[in-house]
């Protein structure tokens, strides 16, 4: 049995080298899913706040069915379901089509459409609390209503919808865990087929919650760092 | 006479005509189509991939799954409740050394996913067999479902900490003084004073509480617990049929919303004499 030092040394005899690429994988999935999850997310909160009810109705039966749902079951919907789906689909034209879906890519869609469920929720909150004010506001001096939410409400929005993404981000990360189930080489995954290997389960899984819990470290200073540059620290009414 | 009354008539200013078919409500009405054809879609889906033999043979393991996953989230809330309560008084206690254990535990069990903390539990406990073996306790920690049970309890503790805490100090901080000024004891202010006030706070951030842990509980399907998703995933990786893991999805989310519309009726009961 060698070493801890040799088992956490990178290169061939060591295991850094894979976790590393596993923490690659992780963060590049939640940077990934990120943008995606807050445009979506915006756009549900736009239809639920909007006085159109059956655009109120679209918005709420969307944010119903994803945070309803476990997200490992969302996963292994968006993962088996999208493969099947596509296989029949190609096999109408080749009789014998084998489709594989890449796991980063339904791991990318299953994770943001459950961010932007709950961030929908947080930009929906966001939204009441501006008050109807500045939208008359912004049309008395003659701003289209893009021009409006562009240059007066969606300022505003942010810093106040700040926090509760913040928290959102966090729990983002975490469920990045899941994708390991669809064999997508993250850390659990990478720290996985090390603690097989090496007979050294606790060693492997404790280093991968410390990565994660310096993960979420250092999230929370990028955040504080953003949400001192718009604003949402301090200078609240 | 008349003449007046028609040229009245002319000069009465009609509203503009307002557009019924606002870019709002097409949308709307897209959307909403697309769902109303989505859920049909999912309908005849499963009339037409209805199989008697497969319902006949995987329905009685799924109520079996659903058994084990409400038994799991159950036995850890309440396992979690009481370990959360020396949590959230150490938390909450001006010794330093209690304050920053209570700190260290909450952050490291929010901040880490529950999965790597279930086979931190499950596999790593693994590793000292032998030591847990002379006390005794090997028994307990052999079982994947004992080890889910013992993962989600110190997991949803953390949580549950922090809410009981949120709760406390949401009641102000006169409720504690006057309670004092009336000698009443600190304990005694604690649980008839401060503690009803807190749990109406508390009530929707447990209930949540409850919900996520419904919903993380899925994740026992990957230690071999055979949950819900555990069964689930039996009978897709058996029959690959994909009805399994709609009929999982349904039945989760039937759970969830009816869980979420008792505790909004509960609160909404017990708020009632705060509405003004």
């Amino acid at each position: 049995m060698s070493s801890v030092w040799t088992l956490l040394s990178w290169g061939p005899e060591g295991w850094l080298d894979d976790i590393a690429h596993g923490v690659f994988v992780t963060v590049s999935l939640a940077l990934a899913t990120l943008p995606i999850g807050l445009l979506i997310g915006f756009f549900v909160a736009l239809a639920k706040q909007s006085d159109e009810p059956s655009l109120r109705l679209a918005g709420n039966v969307y944010t119903t069915i994803f945070r309803g749902l476990p997200e490992l079951l969302t996963l292994f919907l968006v993962y088996f379901g999208v493969q099947i789906g596509l296989q029949n689909l190609a096999r109408i034209f080749v009789p014998d089509a084998a489709v594989e879906v890449n796991s980063f890519i339904s791991g990318m869609v299953a994770l943001g459409v459950v961010f932007s469920s709950y961030a929908s929720e947080v930009f929906l909150s966001a939204f009441r609390a501006i008050p109807r004010g500045q939208y008359e506001g912004g049309s008395a001096i003659g701003l289209t209503d893009g021009q409006t939410m562009r240059l007066v409400v969606l300022p505003q929005l942010i810093r106040i919808a700040l926090p509760g993404l913040a928290n959102l981000w966090l729990i983002l990360l975490k469920d990045t865990a899941l994708v390991s189930a669809i064999g997508l080489s993250d850390i659990l995954r990478q720290t996985n087929i090390a603690s097989r290997v090496t007979k050294e389960p606790f060693l492997f899984y404790g280093l991968a919650c410390l990565i994660y819990l310096a993960l979420a470290i250092i999230s929370s200073f990028g955040i504080n760092a953003v949400e001192r540059a718009v604003g949402s620290k301090g200078n609240q009414r | 006479m008349s003449a007046a009354v028609d040229s009245l008539q002319e000069d009465v200013v009609r509203p503009p005509q307002v557009n019924r078919w606002t870019r709002n409500r097409k949308i709307g009405y897209a959307l909403v189509g697309l769902w109303i054809l989505i859920g049909v879609g999912l309908v005849v889906y499963l009339f037409t991939a209805w199989n008697p033999e497969l319902i006949e043979r995987y329905f009685p393991a799924y109520m079996k799954g659903l058994a084990t996953t409400i038994k799991l989230v159950i036995l850890s809330i309440i396992a979690g409740a009481i370990l959360s309560l020396p949590v959230c008084y150490a938390r909450m206690s001006s010794n330093v050394v209690l304050q920053a254990l209570a700190y260290g535990y909450v952050y490291f069990f929010r901040g880490t996913p529950l999965l790597a903390q279930t086979f931190l539990i499950y596999y790593g406990l693994g590793s000292f067999r032998a030591e847990l073996q002379t006390i005794g306790l090997w028994v307990f920690f052999r079982d994947a479902f004992n080890c889910a049970v013992f993962a989600f309890a110190l997991n949803t503790a953390a949580y549950q900490a922090e809410i009981l805490r949120g709760a406390i100090q949401s009641v102000a901080r006169g409720q504690w003084e006057g309670a004092q000024s009336l000698g009443i004891p600190r304990l005694l202010t604690l649980r008839k004073i401060v503690l009803p006030q807190a749990l109406i706070v508390a009530l929707r951030p447990y209930g949540n509480e409850i919900i996520l842990m419904i919903k993380a509980s899925a994740i026992v399907a990957l230690i071999t617990v055979f949950d819900l998703m555990g069964e689930t995933r039996r009978a897709f990786s058996r029959s690959f049929d994909f009805q399994t893991y709609i009929w999982a999805a349904v039945i989760y989310l039937t759970i969830v919303e009816t869980l979420r519309h008792g505790i909004d009726w509960i609160e909404r009961r017990i708020t009632r004499h705060l509405k003004r």
